[in-house]
Parts: C-alpha cells; structure tokens; sequence
C-alpha cells in the first residue's frame, strides 16, 4: 500500500477524497467521554451498591431492564463499546499487521465478530422476556405473575 | 525542559559514556521513554485486553435470552475468588483506559493541553489510585465476604 503524501499547503480539495479518518478521530473522543459516564456508572450500580457481586442473577438484570432508561443506558453502552473497540483495534491492526492480506483479513474478521455481537446484544436487550413461562418461580423477579 | 539528553531506559550507553557525549543511538526525546510514550503504551494494552472482555461480556449477558438457570450459572464464575481477583484487574485496566482517554481529549481540545501532559498523567495515576483503593477494598469484601 503506497501513500502518496502532497505537497505541504496544496488546496484541500486535491488532497484527498474524503475527512473518513478525521470522523473516526472525533468519534473516539466523542464516544469515549460518554463512555466513561455510561460505564462508570454501570460499575457503581452493580458492583458497589447494596450487595455488589453477589446481587447480580437473572432477577437482577429482569429488575433492572423494566426500566426503559436502563435498556437505553445498556444499548448505548453496548453499541458505543463495541465501535469504540473496533476502531480501536482497527488502528493496531493498520500498525502492526504489515502484509496487505494479513491486515486485510485480520479486518475482515473484526468488522465479522463485531457485526455478529452488536446484532446479537441489540436483540437480546430488545426481545428479552422478564418472566419465561417454563422457569423456576423463585428465578424470576418478583414481578412476574404467580402460577 | 531540562530531561532533553536526558539518559533513557533502552538507550545503549555510548562507548564514551562519561568523556564526551557522543549518542551512538537517538538519544531520549521529549517522548521516547517518558510519560508520553508509556502512556500511550498502556492505552494501547489496556483497550486491547477490555476489547476482549467486551465480547465475552456481551455473549454470558446473551444468556438471559437462553434461559434463568443458564445465565444464572455463569454469571456464578464471576463470584468465583480467583475470577474476582481478576475483575480488579479488569476495572483497574478500565479505569486507567478513561482517565488517560479523558488527558488525551485535553490534550487534543485544550490549548494549554500539551504544556501541560505531563502533569495530566499524573494526575491519572493520583485518581487511579484514588478510585482503585475504595473499590478493590468493597468488591474484594463481597467476593470473600459472601
């Protein structure tokens, strides 16, 4: 891969096609201040209140996904970790991975496994059913309907 | 700046060494070897390794959709000691990867940000460390604790 690298102060317009670089720059700053909120806050509600590990089963995360502000809260986190990460790993990739096959299907197979998990973490969050009618009554949070 | 020859972990001392200065290596830089390079060593580490965490995160809280008893089951490897231990290392990873972030946003946006890294990277081993002892103290005291 050969970068031809203009001359210094040419117009903008001749020197490239587009700014994607520069977006995927501004995205992880932008998406990495929100993450520290989303997840600092993710860490303080489930591992240091009341507790702490010991707390965290299915009932907890039923409790916790009735609430829609925690489904948004966990969608985000889900989908700006997983884009963070991948962009992430896409730079150490471009840095290390000399060989254009290597690095072409080293990106391949991210840009794979992230689409699988953030399809699969978005469904979960969405089709997640609270109260399975086949399950053990004393798993499930307290709101689910006695049979 | 005074560190500007400074001599630098990973320079081979020159066969000089005390008569003259002849570097036959690039001698320390204002980065090589310092606060600037460890750091970005360390966000680069540290992201690498919650990247990892992440998939592994999002597959066990998967098994919601599966079943109470399957999710139930290995969310009972992270009350496990040994993998408690780990999550400490885990959120000390994570910890460390958000402030350095927060720096490196401050030292990109700010206009005094560069002047000023250095002393921005210590305060992230200050808050770090600030963080790190209250939660290590309460999640170790569950996990042990039960």
């Amino acid at each position: 891969m050969t970068t031809t690298i203009p001359a210094p102060r040419s117009p903008r317009r001749l020197r490239g096609r587009t700014n994607t670089e520069m977006y995927a720059w501004m995205f992880m700053r932008a998406s990495g201040v929100l993450l520290v909120i989303l997840v600092f806050t993710h860490l303080f509600v489930n591992l240091m209140t009341g507790d702490g590990i010991n707390a965290l089963d299915f009932g907890f995360v039923a409790g916790k996904w009735a609430d829609p502000v925690w489904q948004v809260w966990d969608l985000l986190m889900l989908w700006l970790a997983m884009l963070h990460g991948t962009n992430g790993l896409r730079t150490v990739i471009n840095d290390y991975a000399e060989r254009d096959q290597v690095r072409l299907w080293l990106k391949v197979g991210l840009y794979t496994a992230t689409t699988i998990t953030i399809v699969l973490g978005t469904l979960v969050i969405f089709t997640f059913d609270p109260c399975p009618p086949d399950a053990a009554a004393d798993l499930l949070p307290s709101f689910c309907p006695v049979p | 700046m005074s560190g500007g020859r400074a001599r630098t972990p990973g320079r081979p001392p020159s066969q000089s060494e005390g008569s003259t200065f002849v570097p036959k290596a690039p001698a320390g830089t204002l980065y090589r070897g310092r606060e600037g390079m460890w750091s970005w060593v360390a966000h680069r580490v540290t992201g690498i390794g919650l990247f990892f965490f992440l998939f592994a995160h999002v597959l066990d809280t998967a098994l919601v959709r599966v079943s109470p008893e399957a999710y139930n089951e290995v969310i009972a490897t992270y009350k496990n000691p040994i993998v408690g231990l780990l999550e400490v290392g885990l959120v000390a990873a994570l910890v460390f990867h958000a402030f350095n972030g927060l720096r490196i946003v401050l030292v990109d946006f700010w206009s005094k940000g560069p002047r000023y890294q250095k002393q921005m990277f210590i305060t992230v081993l200050v808050l770090w460390v600030v963080l790190m002892v209250p939660f290590t103290i309460r999640h170790l005291s569950h996990v042990f604790g039960g």
